[in-house]
């Protein structure tokens, strides 16, 4: 006898936690990526303890401190929304309420992100 | 009595269960999140300012160089070493180790302990460095 189910339910995502593992491992991935990233990043600020401008932009200017620079970013917003979906996930109860907050967060999320990685660039570029 | 979907009737929670390091050093592991997601808006102000030029760029060094600005950054370096701390500490639980009681005790001290003393050996590397190099 066939399963008494239809695809259905995995399209709309409607079980009891209406998701997968996704948000799981893309927590943990980035927490991984984060490690090394944090520690470089205060490592860097070592060197840069009361720089003028241009010592910082000689700093983002070398590649490797620059991309490693934009992946900190890049990672650090994307490990906080995904804390910060679950936690509107658990407070925030009305459903209208919390869809409008979910996708603020993630909007505020990208727009913060490619304000600091574009500035990162352009200081990188030379400033 | 009112069956809404809103108003329907809680078991307690706070108010009956005791407080102890588990359930505190969790709570705190997402305090911790939320206020280093407040601060990273103070690294975007920061880099944001160093693009915009020298002026702006001063303007937001002296703010990190107040003493409010210090109480900021410490404030939230102790909050990234607590939350990458306990991080890799949820990360060994995501690998199944560690889960008893007396062992979770024992690294919750650890954490802590690894967190106020990678803040404190931060600050002094950093101020050693920076006011020697200046």
């Amino acid at each position: 006898m066939t399963l008494l189910r239809t695809p259905l339910k995995a399209v709309r995502g409607i079980g009891a936690a209406k998701e997968g593992v996704a948000h799981w491992w893309a927590q943990r991935l980035s927490a991984v990526a984060l490690i090394p990233l944090s520690l470089w990043f205060v490592a860097s600020l070592f060197r840069l303890f009361r720089a003028e401008r241009f010592e910082l932009v000689e700093w983002l200017s070398n590649p490797i401190d620059a991309t490693l620079m934009v992946l900190l970013l890049g990672f650090t917003f994307w490990h906080a929304q995904l804390g910060v979906k679950v936690i509107i996930e658990d407070y925030v109860h009305g459903e209208c309420r919390k869809q409008a907050l979910l996708m603020a967060n993630q909007l505020l999320a990208v727009a913060l992100g490619a304000v600091c990685i574009v500035s990162v660039l352009f200081l990188a570029l030379g400033g | 009595m009112d069956v809404s979907p809103h108003e329907r009737p809680l078991s307690p929670h706070l108010t009956v269960y005791r407080p102890q390091l588990t359930s505190g050093l969790s709570i705190f592991h997402r305090i911790t999140g939320v206020l280093l997601t407040l601060g990273v808006f103070f690294l975007a102000f920061w880099l944001v300012a160093a693009a915009a030029g020298t002026g702006p760029y001063r303007a937001a060094q002296w703010f990190f160089g107040s003493w409010l600005g210090w109480a900021f950054l410490a404030g939230w370096s102790f909050c990234l070493f607590y939350h990458l701390c306990n991080g890799i500490r949820h990360l060994f639980w995501d690998m199944g180790k560690g889960f008893d009681l007396a062992t979770t005790y024992r690294s919750g001290y650890l954490m802590v302990l690894a967190a106020l003393a990678l803040t404190a050996a931060a600050w002094a590397i950093g101020l050693l460095w920076g006011l020697g190099g200046a």
